[in-house]
């Protein structure tokens, strides 16, 4: 079926990594001025088709039309060339060099030869203005948020003259009101014609935003659906390859479950903990067998709270009580010493390591805590590791494998396995379930809340409010990096979290 | 705000400028005659070789590398260019432009290797560095006086600058040499891609930046800029010596740290690493002044000094990340 007015049309496609059939047989169509949203769990196959169409790997089959004619990127280069740009969920940015360097680095104006600096400050400002931003176009990107540097690499691909956009899961670190931003952004471009492939895991975005939407799962061509005349269930139920009604049945389940008021005495107390610059006072109370949700807009202070408790970064002001005791928590050292855990929010960056294997990552904290003196005896090792892999079902061919090759929700389930392999009495979870899929992340809510029925005292920050809600027994609100207010039992609601929130506001 | 994070950029840079004048005002008080043409002019034509070198290094620090076989390159063309032109006759000009040559070759290969093989800069600059002392010694295993009337002429000539003081070829070299690269560093696509690379090559590959090219140019220029240094170390000394610089690599390493580019790579400044070797020079001088003092006290100073700067750039990095 040839389409006309097809931007691209991919047919066939098949990649092979060494032992996984990353690609079979995909079939992909991206047409002129439509959104369409590329769908699938972990290991679906969506980035490996991206990679492929972008040039960072080499397919092993199949055909790409580029407007009916055959392409072939060989690297990044020769797609963007092409007119296809592509925005990574990670901000591919140079961090030292200015913003507007940042959008136009790789096609300097000159003059005379020679960059036109002037040029490049002035289009610069003019881009941010369109997209309503105001920063200063000279500063390094470093000193900015994420969510900037992501409008930022979003200008540079806008400014790539591009006809095909990528753009692979720009929104997870956005909050609502930059998410908006840049669907206006999005639907502006659509209407000057030019195709945009989607990709996200939150499923309102898909549902706002696209016209079509194309499911991949394990790698294969599942169906290409009109956006309009598919039902999210339905959605959902074509992504996981799980009967309908058993799914939706499984969920209310695991909501039964939940809410069972804990009547244990206060385990841990923080008060006017605080940080200058970073988390003002603040004072929370968790009990054992307790779910403390903290929800907040980005920025609202759920990381700085998180790494204060844990040590990471010294409070200069404040008191924490373990069981009545006060106790010192001026380093992460400190906290594991207490049987605390921690996984951070972004797992590649603070919590693996990648080159090592499934095994020694989950043994990692353990090993630490003993000594280097002390080392775990081969076999140790090997049993926790198949203990863990069982227990919270990490998907990898053998638990020598290299970390790197896992999907995103087993790499996940890798770190909490290595802080259980502990056995903690305080677990923090900043944004477990970031930017993996929706099985995987139900399992990880499903283990959260059975860590909490055996006596663990929970932590969890999430900046999907549905789930803090779902998960939680208790709810911090957090704006502005102060803790404004404590929702709990019946009061748990999303609606309720976002009033918090918008009522204080309103008062400034 | 602005002018505060603006002004955070710039310190590595400022606190070089400051050593420098500090040292400078130091040396005018103490001694008669510090504070004199002369004595500034012989800072470029001392250290022109060091200088030269500077400018590369800067841009293979930038991008995130190293290059330690500079030194030998030094030695290798110093050797080469005198058996060239003592003992086979070779014009003098054509003997430099093949030592040029020589050097592009020898840093585009240690390029290509870096990249292509996706080998450390420090691995295969260390081959490298090994590589060329050897064929000096191969070449000669003694100094090789270099006595041409083309040489002298060269050597001889120089821009007056008024109170009988001449900028000789070799000065001019070196700030011709600081003027191109500040030029390539801040208004060409190849000196803004370094950058890029130093601060983040994963970035730079995504963002479609020839990352390759730009890679084997940089290793190509540090080549040819040390069969420059070479040359000019040769016009500086009138021989050819194959124990020559040894370790020079290191004391160009210091002057562009000390002149503000971060080992990391992702930043710095061309201009900062000529007042690194002017620092260098100026130290060299005080010491020369003071008369008592060995020169070994040189080594010192520079190493209590890149001691400073190391304190002052972790700093800075640490306090850029508290920020955002």
């Amino acid at each position: 079926m040839s389409n006309t007015d097809a931007l691209i049309e991919i047919r066939n496609l098949s990649k092979t990594f060494p032992g996984v059939k990353a690609l079979d047989s995909v079939n992909f169509t991206l047409r002129k001025g439509e959104v369409h949203g590329l769908m699938g769990e972990n290991g679906a196959g969506k980035s490996t088709l991206i990679k492929v169409l972008t040039g960072l790997y080499q397919r092993d089959g199949g055909e790409i039309l580029l407007e009916s004619k055959p392409f072939h990127a060989s690297r990044p280069q020769e797609a963007n060339n092409a007119g296809i740009s592509t925005l990574y969920q990670e901000v591919n940015l140079i961090p030292d060099l200015s913003v507007a360097e940042n959008i136009y680095i790789g096609r300097e104006p000159k003059k005379f030869g020679r960059i036109d600096w002037k040029k490049i400050y002035q289009d610069a400002e003019n881009d941010i203005r369109k997209l309503d931003l105001d920063i200063d176009v000279t500063e390094p990107v470093s000193s900015y948020s994420m969510a900037i540097q992501q409008l930022i690499a979003i200008i540079r691909a806008l400014n790539l003259s591009a006809r095909v956009l990528i753009l692979d899961e720009p929104t997870s670190s956005l909050d609502l009101a930059e998410v908006k931003q840049l669907f206006k952004v999005i639907r502006k471009l659509k209407n000057d014609g030019i195709g945009i492939l989607f990709v996200t895991h939150f499923l309102d975005q898909v549902y706002e935003i696209t016209d079509r939407i194309t499911v991949l799962r394990n790698g294969k061509f599942i169906g290409e659906y009109e956006t309009a005349k598919l039902p999210r269930l339905e959605l959902i139920a074509h992504m996981l390859g799980k009967n309908l009604d058993e799914f939706t049945l499984e969920q209310q389940k695991e909501l039964k479950t939940k809410k069972k008021a804990s009547d244990s005495d206060d385990f841990l107390r923080v008060e006017n903990l605080q940080k200058k610059g970073a988390m003002n006072p603040f004072s929370l109370e968790i009990r054992r067998g307790e779910v403390m949700g903290l929800a907040g807009l980005l920025g609202s202070g759920r990381t700085e709270t998180a790494r204060l408790l844990f040590g990471i970064d010294k409070h200069s002001g404040g008191s924490l009580f373990l069981d009545g005791h006060e106790i010192a928590i001026s380093s992460p050292k400190k906290a594991i010493d207490q049987n605390f855990a921690f996984c951070p929010e972004d797992r590649k960056v603070e919590g693996l390591i990648t080159e090592l294997s499934v095994r020694e990552n989950i043994i990692l904290a353990l090993q630490a805590r003993t000594g280097v003196l002390k080392p775990l005896s081969p076999k140790q090792q090997e049993e926790l590791a198949d203990k863990y892999i069982e227990l919270l079902q990490i998907k990898t061919p053998s638990r020598n494998q290299s970390v790197k090759n896992l999907s995103g929700g087993n790499q996940q389930k890798v770190i909490i396995a290595r802080w259980l392999a502990t056995d903690p009495v305080f677990l923090i979870l900043d944004e477990p379930t970031r930017g993996i899929d929706v099985g995987a992340k139900s399992e990880i809510e499903k283990l959260i809340l059975q860590l909490r029925d055996e006596g663990m005292a929970i932590l969890f920050i999430s900046s999907e409010l549905e789930e803090v809600v779902t998960c939680s027994d208790k709810i911090a609100v957090l704006r502005d990096r102060n803790i404004i207010g404590e929702l709990n039992g019946e009061e748990m609601e999303v609606g309720n979290i976002m009033r918090v929130i918008a009522e204080k506001e309103a008062v400034q | 705000m602005k002018l505060l994070q603006i002004k955070r950029k710039n310190i590595p840079f400022l606190a070089t400028i400051s050593v420098f004048f500090l040292i400078y005002l130091a040396g005018s008080l103490m001694y008669d005659n510090f504070f004199s043409l002369r004595v500034f002019v012989n800072l470029f034509i001392d250290n022109a070789f060091i200088g030269v070198l500077a400018v590369s290094m800067t841009f293979v620090i930038i991008s995130g590398g190293i290059d330690l076989s500079v030194g030998s390159v030094v030695a290798l063309v110093g050797v080469l260019s005198a058996k060239l032109m003592q003992d086979y006759g070779v014009h003098p000009m054509l003997a430099f432009a093949l030592c040029l040559a020589l050097g592009a070759l020898i840093g585009s290969v240690m390029g290509a290797l870096i990249h292509f093989f996706e080998l450390p800069p420090f691995l295969v600059t260390l081959v490298g560095m090994f590589l060329a002392r050897g064929l000096a010694f191969l070449i000669s295993l003694n100094s090789i006086p270099i006595k041409h009337p083309f040489v002298d002429k060269i050597i001889d000539f120089g821009i007056p600058l008024g109170f009988r003081t001449w900028l000789p070829v070799i000065a001019i070299i070196f700030l011709v040499i600081v003027m191109v690269g500040i030029y390539l560093q801040q208004f060409t696509r190849f000196g803004r891609n370094t950058y890029a690379i130093g601060s983040s090559e994963q970035s730079a590959i995504l963002m479609g930046l020839p990352i390759g090219r730009t890679k084997v140019l940089i290793y190509t220029f540090s080549g040819t800029m040390s069969a420059l240094a070479g040359i000019v170390y040769s016009l500086y000394t009138c021989s050819g010596y194959p124990l020559a610089c040894v370790g020079l690599e290191l004391d160009v390493i210091a002057a562009v740290v000390i002149g503000g580019t971060l080992l990391t790579g992702g930043a710095g400044l061309v201009q900062g690493s000529l007042i690194g070797v002017l620092i260098l020079g100026l130290i060299q001088t005080f010491i020369t002044f003071q008369g008592t003092l060995s020169s070994w006290w040189t080594k010192i100073v520079i190493g209590v000094l890149l001691f400073c700067f190391i304190l002052i750039q972790r700093y800075l990095s640490l306090a850029g990340n508290r920020e955002s």
